[in-house]
């Protein structure tokens, strides 16, 4: 989370308003270590592939598959918000994709291996809303035996 | 993580730093109990507060009296995107990538495209998968891009932060002049979209508020 006192007022005001939700149980699994795991990056960033149509509002579009072995040069942004930095992923897409560096943790033997598809969502539209779209990525995920996730927001 | 939207990794072009981050988050799922709250302990090293100021100032010449107010500012804009283009074709060839090119209105025409909007035109879409005011959104982007992607080869460019860079951007180009000019009229609009571009998407909520407070300090 970035720190709210480094933020302007209205930005502050913003998130300091946004509802958090409460849960009810707070399930926790335990899992194999983290040398045996498959990672799997998931961003809010609206990134997706140069040639892949942009995020908008519409209802159901709220994600897109990256396949791992993308390049740089053809991973892009069409998020709608301009109220974060986009400069960082302009220097370095690993910012906010870290898949380089993913990948150097899978060789150091710190991770067991890196998912063959990454995704993103954009982050301005309503959680809940997704939620359908959500369970059933999950879903992929699992049958992609991915057992740990880094969730990247923006 | 604390470190600035936009930024989950913390800082760019720094791979020690952003595997420090990713080994700490990650090791947070051997624990043997959750759920679990907590913060990586670094800062992100700082990058530069320096302000760009262009290399080669643009002279845009005498202003021509024939031309309207929004035909003058178009035409220094397009003047000023021109006078960049050299330095983004360095950083293009420099990271061997570019994040312009969402909109696929092209370089060539970008300028051109948005002018068009505050001319009262409406320009044909490039992109025939989304609507034009998303596309317009796009263009914008793209045109940010293009002008931090050009700055970064400048000297100080590259290690500015992005408060520098905004401030820049949005306080001393004419692109800049030009968004805030697209801002108002699309916040007048009666299209939706087009609206919602005006209200939250075409400038940071945190520069219009820092413009704001220099104007309250002024007066």
């Amino acid at each position: 989370m970035a720190r709210l006192e480094l933020m302007t007022e209205p930005e502050r005001k913003h998130i300091e308003e946004v509802k958090c939700p409460t849960f009810s149980t707070h399930p926790w699994v335990p899992g194999p270590p983290l040398k045996q795991r498959r990672v799997a990056i998931i961003s809010t960033a609206g990134l997706h592939r140069r040639d892949d149509r942009p995020f908008t509002f519409d209802p159901g579009d709220y994600y897109r598959v990256i396949p791992g072995d993308i390049c740089a040069r053809d991973l892009v942004m069409s998020h709608v918000s301009t109220n974060f930095d986009h400069s960082g992923f302009q220097q370095d897409w690993n910012v906010l994709f870290p898949v380089d560096r993913l990948k150097e943790l899978a060789e150091e033997g710190i991770i067991g291996s890196v998912a063959d598809f990454h995704y993103s969502f954009m982050g301005a539209i309503d959680p809940l809303q997704m939620e359908h779209e959500a369970r059933a990525l999950a879903g992929v995920l699992k049958k992609d035996h991915v057992d740990a996730l880094l969730l990247l927001p923006v | 993580m604390p470190f600035e939207l936009g930024r989950p990794v913390g800082i760019p072009n720094d791979p020690v730093f952003q595997k420090r981050v990713l080994s700490a988050a990650l090791k947070l799922l051997e624990a043997e109990a959750g759920p679990i709250l907590e913060d990586f302990p670094e800062e992100a090293p700082v990058s530069s507060g320096e302000i760009i100021t262009l290399a080669c100032p643009v002279d845009f010449g005498p202003r021509k009296e024939n031309l309207t107010e929004i035909e003058q500012l178009c035409s220094d804009f397009r003047h000023e995107m021109v006078s960049l283009r050299s330095w983004y074709d360095l950083t293009v060839q420099k990271r061997g990538r570019t994040t312009v090119g969402v909109s696929r209105v092209g370089l060539d025409g970008l300028g051109d495209f948005i002018c068009s909007f505050l001319k009262g035109d409406v320009p044909e879409n490039p992109r025939q998968d989304i609507d034009l005011a998303y596309t317009l959104n796009l263009a914008t982007d793209d045109l940010k891009a293009y002008y931090f992607e050009a700055v970064a080869s400048q000297p100080g460019g590259e290690s500015a932060s992005s408060d520098a860079l905004n401030d820049w951007f949005y306080e001393e180009t004419v692109a800049g002049k030009v968004l805030y000019a697209l801002r108002d009229l699309s916040k007048k609009s009666s299209q939706g979209l087009m609206k919602v571009l005006g209200n939250v998407l075409i400038i940071p909520a945190a520069q219009i508020h820092k413009r704001k407070a220099r104007a309250a300090q002024q007066k």
